[in-house]
Order: C-alpha cells, then structure tokens, then sequence
C-alpha cells in the first residue's frame, strides 16, 4: 500500500472507508462527520503537508443511498506529492462542511460545486451560485436528472425572430 | 503599499481657519461601482462590483458566468474523442494546450503510451502555444495599463506563428490538433523550416518587448509593488503557474512532475522574488527565453517514428486510410458514435499549460463517455484571489489585476 495511505490508516481507526490507489492517483473516502478532522490532518501533519488545494469536485450517484460524492484533490509543495479525499452525503441531507479557513481557494471551488450540484458546504463564507444567475430556479444543472437541454426556461427569452429583424 | 482605513473619517476644510464652523463638513461614503460586464480590460463579458472609499478598493466581488456554457455537462453526452473540439473553447487563445492537457488525462485514464516522436511534437506545439499565450498576454496587459506600441510589436510576431499553426492544422486559434494518443497529423520540413527560421528571429524581439518596458516609469510604477501576494497566501489560495512562481514558490508540473519530453529537455523555471505585477511579467518574459530553448533541443532530439499510438481500438485511423479503406472508416464512425470502452476509474491529470495548471478529473464507469469529467480551470481559481489581492489598490489596479492573472473567460466560466 502506498505509505500516505498507511499513514491515514493508522491515524484513523474509525471514519475512513476506504483507501484506494489506481494509475498512481492516491484516493481517501472518509465519513461525512469526520471530513474536517481529516482535512486538518492533511493540511498540519508533517509527514502530509498538503498545503495546496489543487480543486473541489462532486459526482452524482443517483442510484446509491449517499447519492453525492465531494472530492478534494491536494498537493503539497515541499514534498511533491498528491492526494484525494472524498466523502459521500445522501440527498435528503445535502450539507459538508466547508474546509475555507483551512484553504482559502477553497471558497470559489466550493461555491461552483454548490452553483452545479447543490451540495451546501456548512460554515462556508458566501454561499451563492457563482457561474449561473443568482435568480437561476431550475435546479442544479450537473445531477445527473437534470436534461442537457435544460428544463425550458431558456425558451421564455424572447428573441426577435428573423422577420422583424 | 499601505492602506488607511478612512471610512469613518469626516473631513473639514482647513480646521486651522476660524471661520471653518461655519462651513459645512464634507460627507463622505462608499461608493459601489459596477466594472464590466462590458469592459475592455475585463478580457471578456467579467463583471466586478467594487466598493471603493475615494478611489481605493476596500472590497471587490467578482461576478462571474456570463460566458458559462455548461462545457462540463456537454462532455457527459460526447464520446472522448468528441469532447476535444470543446476544450479548445475553453482557452480559445491557447488552444493548443487544452488540447494537450485532456488528451493526457484521457490517456492517463486509459493507461496509455503515446509513441516517442509524438511526445516530442507535442511539446514543441505546446512551448510553440505557451510563446503565443504569453504573447498576447503582454499586448494585453501592457495595453490595459496604457503602453500600445508592445501590443503591436507583440502581435506581428504572434501572427507568425498562428500561419503557422494554420499550416500545421488549418486553423489558427480552435486547432484540435492532438489526438487521444498522439497527434493528428506530423511536421512537415516546410513547417520545421519555418520553425527553425522564427526561433532564430524571436529571441532579439523579447529583447525588443522589454526595451519599450523595462524603462518606461509608468510601467514600472504600475507594475512594482501592485497587487502583492506572499508566497503563503498564494499556495493557500491554489494559485498557479506565472502567479505563483512570482511569489517565490518553485511549482512547474513540467519540472516536477513532467511528461511528454519534458524530462528530456534542459530548461530552468525563472521564479520571482517580491510577489508582485512586475515579477509576474519577469516570469514570463523568462519563459519566452525557456519556450525557445525546449523547441530548439526538441527539435534537435527528435527522430522518425509513428506519431500515434498503436492502440487501434482506441485511436483514429489515419485520414488517407478512413477514405480509402472501408475498415478504417468503420472504425472511425464507431470510435465517434460510441466511443471506446474506458475503464471504469477515476484519475485526475495536471498539465502545465502557460496561465496554470490545467486539470481534469475524469470519473469512469466504463463505456464511451465520461461519467463526470471536471475542468480545473487556472483562471476560475485566480479569480478567487482577486477580493484579496486587489485590496487597498487603487481602482486603475484592477485592471493590471485582471492583467496579471491573464484570465481568458471562456475558461473561467467554461
């Protein structure tokens, strides 16, 4: 096993669910409740030292139980070394809490994960939607039951059509 | 540079005079400003609300999405192969390197090797589109802050380069030139020519760019000591590329995690002292030096030998062959009508590109098309410094600011 894996395995005993490592990419999926604990740990260990947010990320798994999935990613400058740490939230409970204080950049990311997932990050700074309008009501367009084309409120723009023009 | 924090200040006119009593103390307030949607500097449809006391900023709120067209949502309906005219749309100044960074996360999914030579075309194409971006970065920023002979001298010699590129792949800006596991097409001794001529044209004109700059005081005035970020705070805020390095911190992909023939070439990462717009411009005035060194060992190193993988159940057959042989041309449709089967996986895949590290994390479930494929554009992340880097600047920093980062908005709002 990879010795960064190793290291959270040891230090967790309970929270992490699983350690994976595929195409030389190092993934840790912790519990929802002890995501914080373990992103400080990251971020403050010696031996981890992740002290870049490289960006935050969500996946929609509508046919689980814990329908989203927040992934991380981080580097560490010093040691030259990557990590991912994810956690899953169900739907009916759609809230992480935010890691901004521990990285800054954290508050764009998380906001755009926000804007297209509707995944709530607890105790985040500014949360609003950052990429589609403020008064956007359709949903959140990157779950998977969102249509390509939208739910129709793109077609109550009025346009001036050919022959006016 | 300090900042005095005024807001509650209530000025009077002369209090030494006896007769100020009787007039009337001046009121002053916060003034909220919108800059954009529409704005030349803003390079782009970005808009800012600014809260300014005089004429400092005490607080800026980018405002962002208007070029937002939901690229990432559009790659979970496409096949692999079909999503690499999207990316150019995303940097539409740099294409090449969008190109460049999705083809490697998608091989990098795929476990695949892209043959020698083409790893060297690759990153002879890509230097040749980090001197283009660079480019018209410094035309850009160097107009924004009011200097317009660069832009003219910038823009001569980029118009080289994209005939070249017009050579190479019959378009100019929108290229699609790598393919998933190689590149489309290979150099032709016209194009190589060509190359060589520009490389011994180009060094004398960075020198010529920084004549007009270098000693020009407004330059320096407003680029010294502007929007000032330390070392901690930019790794704190996920910065990268040209605005990390300017404050100091030794972070190239390229050096230290590098690919394609990279590791093969000899080239050193200039990186800046003070964290500041000025250090930011050495840096990649420095780069364009570095750009030229890697193109010359490139093309010095580099041998015959097939430019695409050998993986014919996932790459596109040569063009002659798809019109004159019909297995080839079954193998074409199918490769874009349904795509090849991906290991289901998930992987993420840093590129180097000349404003960042371009990333993607692409999410598998086997089949065609990407599950989930997340773009981590350097200039969406930028923007997220800017409230603080902009802080206590003066309004017409702003725009160096925007300059600096060399944010390009279709990739911002992707």
């Amino acid at each position: 096993m990879h010795p960064l894996l190793l290291r959270v395995q040891h230090t967790f005993s309970t929270g992490v669910t699983n350690l994976s490592e595929w195409r030389g990419d190092v993934a840790v999926t912790v519990t929802r409740d002890k995501l914080r604990e373990v992103a400080q740990f990251l971020r403050d260990d010696p031996g981890m030292d992740f002290d870049y947010i490289v960006h935050v990320s969500s996946v929609d798994w509508p046919d689980d139980e814990e329908r989203f999935e927040v992934v991380w990613e981080f580097y560490s400058i010093r040691k030259r070394q990557r990590i991912r740490l994810k956690t899953r939230v169900p739907e009916s409970d759609c809230v992480v809490d935010s890691l901004t204080d521990l990285w800054k950049g954290a508050d764009f990311m998380e906001r755009e994960v926000y804007d297209m997932m509707g995944i709530r990050f607890r105790n985040h700074p500014d949360l609003r939607r950052i990429l589609m309008p403020d008064d956007y009501t359709e949903g959140y367009p990157l779950r998977k039951d969102f249509p390509l084309r939208g739910k129709g409120w793109r077609d109550t723009f009025e346009f001036l059509d050919e022959v006016q023009r | 540079m300090a900042f005095e924090d005024q807001r509650t200040t209530v000025y009077k006119i002369n209090p030494e005079h006896p007769e100020s009593e009787s007039l009337p103390t001046l009121r002053t307030e916060e003034l909220l400003l919108n800059m954009g949607p529409q704005h030349p500097s803003t390079h782009g449809v970005l808009k800012v609300i600014l809260e300014l006391e005089g004429e400092r900023l005490v607080k800026s709120t980018p405002v962002m999405g208007y070029l937002h067209r939901g690229v990432e949502k559009l790659a979970e309906d496409g096949t692999y192969h079909q999503f690499i005219p999207h990316t150019d749309r995303l940097d539409y100044v740099c294409a090449m390197y969008n190109n460049f960074a999705y083809c490697r996360a998608v091989e990098k999914l795929l476990n695949l090797q892209v043959p020698e030579r083409a790893e060297y075309l690759r990153t002879i194409v890509a230097e040749v589109q980090r001197i283009i971006g660079h480019q018209f970065w410094l035309s850009a920023q160097a107009l924004d802050i009011g200097a317009m002979t660069v832009f003219f001298y910038c823009f001569r010699d980029r118009e080289i380069l994209l005939d070249w590129f017009d050579e190479l792949c019959g378009a100019r800006l929108t290229t699609s030139w790598y393919r998933i596991g190689g590149v489309e097409r290979d150099l032709t001794p016209s194009l190589i020519d060509k190359l060589k001529q520009f490389l011994d044209y180009f060094p004398p004109k960075i020198d010529e760019y920084q004549v007009f700059l270098e000693k020009n005081r407004i330059w320096l005035g407003r680029t010294k000591g502007v929007a000032v970020i330390s070392a901690e705070d930019a790794v704190n805020f996920g910065l990268s590329g040209p605005v990390l390095r300017g404050s100091g911190v030794d972070y190239d992909l390229r050096k230290y995690e590098p690919y394609s023939a990279y590791p093969k070439c000899e080239f050193s990462v200039p990186v800046g002292k003070n964290g500041d717009t000025y250090d930011r411009y050495w840096i990649r005035i420095m780069e364009l030096y570095e750009s030229v060194k890697i193109i010359r060992q490139c093309l010095e190193q580099m041998q015959e030998g097939p430019i695409m993988a050998d993986a014919p159940s996932v790459t596109l057959p040569p063009k002659e062959r798809v019109f004159t042989n019909l297995e080839a041309m079954i193998q074409q449709f199918k490769l874009f009508s349904q795509g090849f089967d991906a290991p289901p996986g998930e992987i993420y895949c840093g590129t180097e590109a000349h404003k960042g590290e371009l990333g993607f994390h692409i999410v598998s479930t086997g089949g065609g098309k990407p599950y989930r494929l997340k773009i981590r554009a350097p200039s969406f992340i930028h923007m997220g410094a800017f409230d603080h880097m902009a802080r206590g600047y003066m309004i017409s920093d702003a725009c160096t600011i925007f300059g600096t980062y060399d944010i390009v908005m279709g990739e911002c709002d992707r």
